[in-house]
């Protein structure tokens, strides 16, 4: 095997090729796009550290000159002077009184976690917006932003995680398909035909039936039905390019298949996957929704923008929760979809060969 | 036609010089190759009579061909598009697999080995392609698109030495080594043309098959890359299997001609004794057709009809149905490649003296 590159060199080869600036520079220049990338990023940072935006527990306690890290320590209410040996309550206004006797507490923004039930609300649950609950509550006393903000981690992350694998198992499938051709194409072609007809829907279903569906699960099973979406597209690129010459020109040189396909064939296919990329990230972002709507998603408790929007569906008369929800789903797909129409747009050919046209 | 006039001696002047000694390096022993047109064995069922039957179609490309390629040679191969001489590239080149022949290089049988098997012989031999802005991939520079075959066949060299070859190589085909940082798109067809050559030279090989190497090119590049092909040979020793489809390009750079017609060779002779003394009728007819620019009444050998499809290959000798030679023993039996003067022609014809 003969030494190949080294990987450093091949990401940064492609981001350095004067093909990949002029895309990039596409990119750029579709101000919309370029925009929703930046919100997008900063609102996915900034969920990354949704513990340290809205929690129940303090970033910092300081109580009797001594610092205490309650997001990452659990200390017994004992240690601030209470009463139980159970971990601190510190939204216990008892407790806070203790704290803030010998000391202070530094709090998130929102001193919610996505679990956290707030018990004294001066209405009953669902709540609305208020100073405390700046989105209000929803029918189970729990601060509607803080399930935001986790709901969109989880979201993201899910998608992210479901993309990267789907792309990964259908780059694969799709190159090998579109490499070897014949039987095995059609074979998986048959294969990949029935497989897509399988009702992910019951399969879930039945599912949540046997197992309580936890991420993994859910991304599992999501994983298994998804993969087929970018299979087409890379087969179709791989059967164009095995007749090139170029890889004529590999083969003739003895190159084994896997690095013909690897090096010589994969570059050239990516362009047609990487702008399909951000609207399978959309795809996943709704059906984790839907399922989670339908109660087939994430298990009971867990942050999930679909169970907000089932419960905007069942308390009609909390508007709060539909207007949250619908918001919250609407920006961040629109900034998805524009992210996506700005990548397809660099990557069209039409388009980033046009500063080049003079040039042969 | 290229100006070539220029080049110092032609290989048409050198094959002059008696051959001292030859020595076979690839031998074509009744090559075959068809190519299946009828799909998968569910299609190829018909009813035909109220009976159920398999039914099977084959395009014959290559149907017996028998060449030796003499060391340090330039064998070129030409013929009509469609008469099976990229076919017989490809095959000898292991990128295709023959239906039936055999191969042999130096002495050694290499159709149907093994990929593992095959790989020293890979290094032996190296192919341009046609076409320069296919050949090369788009997205590796020039440094890296030499530097493939170099990692891969001779893993035992460090980078400086890797470099060192990359570097010896692009001077030899005339592009500058400082070059090695662009990509193919950045070149002209010629340059590309030289780049792909490089590539071809970079792991010293001793016999390059070249398909058509020029045809795609601009008139005026054809010659600078055709002289850079000679100086190649000349300077390493190649031996060459030259398709093409331009006589005048088999003048200026063949030891020896093949003329092919519908998948079969039907004459093969020295460059010189082809050119002065065609004895093929389809030969004659095919030198004919070369345009002078002396003759303002030119004396074409027209040939009626078109060439028969390939699918369902005529009796006997393939060329009969165009042939004003032809006879009744045309039409049934297929002709042997007989030796004559220069060297071997496939012809009842001129077998029987009638020609």
């Amino acid at each position: 095997m003969p030494a190949s590159p080294a990987p450093t060199s091949r990401t940064a080869k492609l981001f350095r090729s004067p093909l990949a600036q002029r895309r990039w520079q596409i990119f750029r220049h579709n101000r919309r796009a370029y925009i929703s990338l930046w919100i997008f990023s900063i609102v996915f940072i900034l969920s990354l550290g949704a513990e340290l935006i809205a929690n129940d527990k303090p970033l910092l306690v300081q109580y009797q000159n001594e610092w205490y890290t309650p997001l990452w320590h659990h200390y017994p209410e004992t240690t601030f002077g209470g009463e139980f040996s159970s971990e601190a309550d510190y939204r216990d206004p008892y407790v806070a009184d203790l704290i803030k006797a010998e000391g202070w507490m530094l709090w998130p923004p929102i001193h919610f976690s996505y679990d956290t039930i707030n018990y004294d609300l001066d209405q009953p649950a669902p709540s609305p917006p208020s100073a405390t609950n700046w989105l209000g509550t929803d029918d189970q006393g729990r601060d509607v932003l803080a399930r935001v903000i986790y709901g969109l981690r989880l979201s993201i992350l899910f998608a992210l995680i479901l993309t990267l694998g789907s792309s990964l198992v259908g780059v694969t499938v799709g190159a090998i398909q579109g490499f070897y051709g014949g039987k095995i194409d059609l074979w998986g072609q048959r294969l990949i035909e029935v497989w897509s007809g399988l009702p992910i829907l019951f399969l879930l279903i039945i599912l949540s039936s046997l197992v309580t569906p936890d991420f993994w699960w859910i991304l599992g099973i999501m994983l298994l039905f998804s993969w087929t979406a970018l299979v087409d597209v890379v087969r179709a690129e791989f059967l164009r390019a095995r007749n090139l010459e170029y890889v004529r020109a590999a083969r003739a040189l003895g190159l084994p298949n896997h690095l013909i396909m690897w090096r010589h064939m994969l570059p050239n296919a990516m362009v047609a996957t990487l702008t399909f990329l951000p609207f399978l990230f959309t795809g996943a972002i709704t059906t984790l929704t839907s399922l989670d709507f339908l109660g087939f998603g994430m298990p009971p408790g867990a942050p999930s923008l679909g169970e907000l929007v089932g419960q905007a569906k069942n308390n009609l008369q909390a508007p709060w929760l539909g207007i949250t929800a619908f918001l919250t789903l609407a920006l961040l797909l629109t900034l998805l979809v524009f992210i996506g129409e700005g990548v397809r747009d660099a990557y069209d050919p039409r388009r980033s060969s046009q500063p080049q046209k003079g040039a042969v | 036609m290229p100006d070539v006039t220029t080049h110092k001696t032609t290989n048409a002047e050198a094959s002059m010089q008696p051959s001292t000694e030859t020595q076979t390096l690839v031998r074509i022993q009744d090559l075959e190759k068809r190519f299946d047109l009828s799909g998968s064995w569910l299609e190829q069922l018909q009813f035909k009579e109220g009976k159920l039957q398999r039914h099977q179609e084959f395009v014959h490309a290559i149907n017996g061909v028998t060449l030796e390629v003499q060391k340090g040679e330039a064998l070129c191969v030409v013929g009509e598009s469609g008469c099976g001489k990229s076919t017989v590239a490809r095959t000898v080149m292991g990128l295709i697999s023959p239906s039936g022949g055999e191969i042999h290089y130096d002495g050694q049988r290499i159709d149907h080995l093994p990929a593992k098997a095959m790989l020293p012989y890979r290094r032996r031999m190296q192919m341009i392609f046609q076409n320069p802005y296919a050949s090369l991939n788009p997205r590796m520079t020039i440094q890296q698109t030499l530097e493939e075959p170099l990692r891969f066949h001779q893993p035992g060299l460090n980078p400086s030495e890797v470099g060192d070859k990359v570097h010896e190589v692009m001077h030899a085909v005339g592009i500058n080594p400082d070059w090695g940082k662009r990509y193919a798109h950045e070149f002209s067809g010629g340059q590309r043309q030289r780049i792909s050559i490089a590539r071809a030279l970079a792991v010293d090989p001793e016999f390059i098959v070249a398909d058509e190497p020029i045809s795609a090119l601009d008139v005026s590049i054809q010659a600078q890359v055709l002289n850079l092909m000679m100086d190649a040979q000349e300077a390493r020793g190649l031996t060459y299997l030259f398709i093409t489809h331009d006589l005048s390009v088999v003048e200026h750079f063949g030891t020896r001609v093949a003329v092919m017609y519908l998948g079969t060779v039907c004459e093969l002779a020295t460059t010189r004794e082809l050119f002065a003394n065609p004895r093929h009728p389809y030969t004659q007819a095919l030198l004919s057709a070369i345009p002078r620019l002396e003759d303002d009444r030119p004396t074409h050998i027209r040939l009626q009809g078109e060439v028969p499809t390939p699918v369902n290959l005529p009796s006997g000798c393939v060329f009969h149905g165009r042939c004003p030679y032809a006879d009744q023993r045309c039409r049934t039996e297929k002709p042997q490649l007989i030796p004559t003067a220069g060297g071997q022609v496939a012809c009842h014809a001129v077998q029987e003296g009638r020609l």
